[in-house]
């Protein structure tokens, strides 16, 4: 019954759709200054479909109907009903359910609260969100129903892989999708607003609320994809360069380049072409990424289940949106008013211009990078691997100049600046931090050629935002958010540079000796869970000063078979522990492997900072 | 004018992209290093199975016109499948099968040739997995064909031997002889 | 301001006594098998890796380090035996100079569009 439900709803979604999209033309030709009450109804019916499919699928997963053939595959009876729920979204079908809550309620939310705007705007933005809608319907209802029936109804599902049990992954997939698919608004007011020539100021005041939303979603989103990583997959890393992160990355750094623009475009009503561009970009990157990884084109531990012809429609659409979007931006652009003011070198403009330089460059280490080896192949035949080494080389060196326009760019006034000779103040700060970061990295660090300046500016970007804040100006929102990211470079630099790691094949009782620490498996423990079964390993790692314990565990399931490995991270404020071990051929030897990781948590932290900075923006009073 | 032809190179661009993407997805994405040394690495040196002794691959290749190395364990599910498909294979004249115990322990390893029987003209162990690495190997079971005489690989089967593969090997064979 | 100065120096202090640990070399097998790419598990490096083939890889390249092989050696053996695909660092020659040189020509294009944008005066 849900079953038929669900499915139901998408159809009259999917006529909604067309409804919509020709009412909505129609009426923007018309001259009536008010907003249809058909449009606001059909949407609203539309929505309510969609929340209906929604729920309904998640109703067939709680009860484990696996007359559902999606049920079937992705869940259990003996799954715990966090779980259960989770597992709606964790495969393909029901993500892209997700996909389209989300596009269909942010198009709700945005036709309530654009009252203010004009009515060819709203209906225009109503025409190309729900051209994307229809398009996600078509893929869904004909490809990828999550609605499909079974028959004969099998008595068990064939069970969610264990490695996705995990409630950072389980709220980690609509978190991000809040702003990866939100980005999606701003694709569609932008040409909207294109077509009705009001790129202007107060278009920016309306838009760069939209935006903000999506960039905080999509920086938590990303940061829980990585907690999960680093908490569950055992390897202690946070971050792999791997195709399907690189996806969720892109977007992320147009979205940042966005932010940043949109403020531009507000208070000096500049960079009118510029922002339209990053608009149309950010959400076409957001496409391309739904389509790198569902259609099979990759192969990583991340991907969906591999369909290419689900491949073909997702490219066929995602080039369709993208060429539409250049075609409107072709025909319409004379409606942007000439911009050939030129603005002065110092000045805020200006600074934000570089900001977005380096967000286009380190946008495109990360999609070159990641689509090259598909272009080598087809052209050449050949198969190369890109991994991290390619990434850390190309964005390492310029990281450096990043950091130090970060810190002096906040305070370049608006239009007009002068360069003021580096006062005394500063250039203690750098010294300082050069020195610090000297002494860090020849006392505890490899050598690494660009550390000592990374370090060296981190710490100066870190301690030009602290001083900001007791300086009198306001913007309180966006001195946390830079101070949070210096305070992420740190970590991450910490956690790469001086971070320490040990492994060693040990049977119980072993001990092993390494840098003045002594690492022994005590004991190994067997206790049946109810559904699997789990090896307790018992560690001591004992130094001069700490006396750690670690109990990491390797779990066998059953359903389906296989075997997780959960580290034992020990964590505080100034460091994680962490330990692993893994199963070895050999009777009784286990590869044991252990992690110094120093500021770890503080990669986390900071990167709530960031959001919280985000957060705080959103609500501030516009003055 | 000038917009136009902007606006026609990007879609060129645009349409240049989509065709090699397009392309792309018919790609596996599962490499398989089919193609890379077409040489066996006759250098590799290993213990015999059931005699106390080191010896090359190159000298247990010289027997007969060709040779199959096959890599396989007690532990191995699939090399369980396949081994009927090995006797078989070693009944033919013109072949040498010659084993590669990977990572066993060699009671399980003698037991498991007893209870299925031993095609193997030698078996070399490799208990840690590094020789198969020599072979450029990376799994189990997988099997090369080798032209005795020229050293050079035929085939190299990733995975157990099946009915499509045992005819493949037999067709090559025979393609060979002649 | 005096305050200030009074943080930077707490800070500092605590940075450079709050962990101890003796700095060491890094571990070379660790570091060369980052580098590799597990080829059963697609998605995987050598070091991260659990299976059967990592295990077996990490153990040839500890032993290629004990026979007195250096770095590139190792690469260049694995490359022979698995080709290109398995070294996660692309190398720069005549099919990956693209890869290498354009994000650095759009960095350099991007940074001519805003000298033009921007003016002096």
């Amino acid at each position: 019954m849900a079953n038929q439900i669900g499915n139901y709803s998408l159809y009259i979604a999917l006529v909604a759709s067309i409804y919509l999209i020709f009412q909505s033309y129609k009426l923007s030709k018309r001259s009536s200054k008010n907003l249809d009450s058909k449009i606001f109804s059909v949407l609203s019916i539309q929505s309510a479909m969609i929340l209906i499919s929604f729920f309904s699928l998640i109703y067939v997963f709680i009860i484990s109907d696996f007359s559902n053939e999606t049920v079937y595959n992705n869940s259990h009876t003996t799954k715990p009903l966090f779980y259960k729920i989770s597992g709606t979204w964790g495969n393909h079908e029901g993500s892209l359910l997700l996909w389209l809550l989300v596009l269909t309620i942010f198009l709700f939310i945005f036709l309530i609260r654009s009252k203010k705007q004009s009515k060819n705007y709203r209906l225009l933005t109503v025409l190309f969100q729900e051209v994307i809608i229809f398009g996600f319907l078509l893929f869904v209802l004909f490809t990828s129903n999550p609605f499909t029936n079974l028959f004969p109804i099998p008595k068990e599902g064939t069970g969610l892989n264990p490695i996705l049990q995990d409630p950072a992954l389980a709220i980690h997939p609509p978190v991000l999708y809040l702003g990866y698919v939100g980005t999606s608004i701003i694709y569609s007011s932008s040409l909207a607003a294109l077509v009705c020539g009001i790129v202007n100021n107060n278009w920016a005041q309306h838009i760069k609320k939209w935006i903000i939303i999506s960039w905080i979603f999509l920086t938590i989103g990303i940061m829980l994809g990585s907690i999960w990583a680093y908490y569950e997959l055992g390897w202690g890393g946070f971050w792999f360069w791997d195709p399907v992160e690189n996806v969720s990355l892109m977007p992320w750094f147009c979205l940042t380049a966005l932010l940043h623009t949109i403020i531009v475009l507000e208070k000096r009503n500049l960079f009118k072409f510029w922002t339209i561009i990053l608009s149309i970009t950010t959400f076409s990157l957001s496409m391309s990424g739904t389509f790198l990884v569902r259609s099979g084109i990759f192969n990583s531990i991340h991907t969906f289940a591999n369909d290419p012809s689900r491949g073909v429609f997702i490219l066929c659409f995602l080039f369709f949106l993208i060429f539409l979007a250049i075609f409107i931006f072709f025909i319409y652009q004379k409606n942007i008013s000439k911009d050939l003011s030129k603005t002065f070198i110092i000045s805020r403009e200006t600074v934000i211009l570089v900001n977005n330089l380096f967000m286009m460059f380190f946008l495109s280490v990360v999609l070159i990078g990641t689509v090259y080896p598909i272009f080598l192949e087809v052209i050449n035949g050949l198969k190369i691997s890109i991994g991290p080494p390619f990434y850390q080389k190309l964005i390492v060196p310029f990281l450096i100049p990043f950091l130090l326009f970060m810190a002096m760019g906040p305070k370049v006034k608006w239009i007009k600046d002068k360069f003021e000779k580096i006062n005394l103040q500063q250039f203690i700060l750098l010294i300082i931090s050069i020195l610090i970061s000297y002494l860090l990295i020849t006392r505890y660090g490899e050598n690494y050629l660009f550390a000592v300046p990374l370090f060296g500016l981190g710490f100066f970007l870190l301690f030009f935002t602290i001083k900001d804040f007791f300086s009198k100006y306001s913007a309180l929102p966006q001195k946390l958010a830079h101070f949070g990211f210096s305070l992420f470079i740190i970590s991450v630099l910490f956690n790469g540079i001086l971070a320490k790691e040990y492994s060693s094949n040990m049977k119980v009782g072993d001990k092993r000796e390494f840098m003045s620490k002594t690492l022994i498996f005590e004991n190994l423990k067997v206790i049946q869970k109810s559904n699997y079964q789990s090896l307790v390993g018992e560690f001591k790692v004992l130094d001069h000063r700490n006396n750690l314990k670690f109990n990491p565990e390797i779990r066998i399931y059953n359903q389906p078979k296989t075997l997780t490995s959960e580290a034992d991270i020990i964590s505080t404020i100034y460091s994680d522990n962490f330990l692993v071990f893994n199963v070895l051929k050999d009777d009784g030897y286990y590869n044991v492997r252990y992690q110094y990781k120093p500021f770890m948590i503080w990669i986390w932290l900071s990167v709530i900072l960031i959001s919280i900075g985000g957060i705080l923006s959103y609500f501030k009073k516009n003055d | 004018m000038i917009k136009n032809f902007k606006f026609i190179i990007i879609a060129l661009f645009g349409f240049f992209l989509f065709i090699v993407l397009l392309q792309g997805l018919d790609k596996p994405n599962n490499y398989s290093p089919n193609n890379i040394s077409t040489k066996i690495e006759t250098k590799l040196t290993a213990r015999m199975l059931y005699i106390n002794k080191e010896i090359s691959l190159g000298e247990l290749i010289k027997k007969n016109n060709f040779s199959i190395i096959n890599i396989w364990a007690s532990w191995c599910l699939p090399c369980r499948n396949e081994h009927p498909y090995l006797i078989d294979l070693q009944k033919i004249n013109n072949i040498n099968v010659i084993g590669i115990n990977y990572k066993d322990i060699e009671i399980n390893a003698k037991k498991f040739l007893k209870d299925l029987g031993n095609p193997y003209s030698e078996i070399l162990i490799d208990p840690d997995g590094t020789k198969s690495i020599e072979l450029g190997a990376y799994g189990v079971p997988e099997t090369y064909l080798v032209n005795s005489k020229t050293n050079e690989i035929i085939k190299k089967f990733i995975g157990p031997i099946d009915d499509l593969k045992f005819k493949e090997i037999v067709k090559l064979i025979n393609n060979g002889k002649i | 301001m005096e305050k200030f100065k009074l943080f930077i120096v707490l800070v500092s202090f605590f940075l450079i006594f709050a962990n101890n640990l003796h700095a060491q070399s890094s571990d070379r097998v660790n570091k060369i098998s980052k580098n590799l790419r597990c080829l059963i598990c697609q998605g995987q490096s050598v070091y991260d890796s659990q299976s059967d083939f990592a295990i077996s890889m990490r153990t040839l390249i500890q032993k290629k380090i004990d026979e007195g092989k250096n770095e590139s050696e190792i690469y260049e053996f694995l490359k022979n035996k698995y080709g290109e695909w398995i070294i996660y660092d692309p190398e720069i020659n005549k099919n990956t100079f693209l890869l290498w040189l354009i994000p650095l020509i759009l960095f350099v294009f991007g940074g001519l569009l805003i000298i033009r944008k921007v003016s002096i005066k």
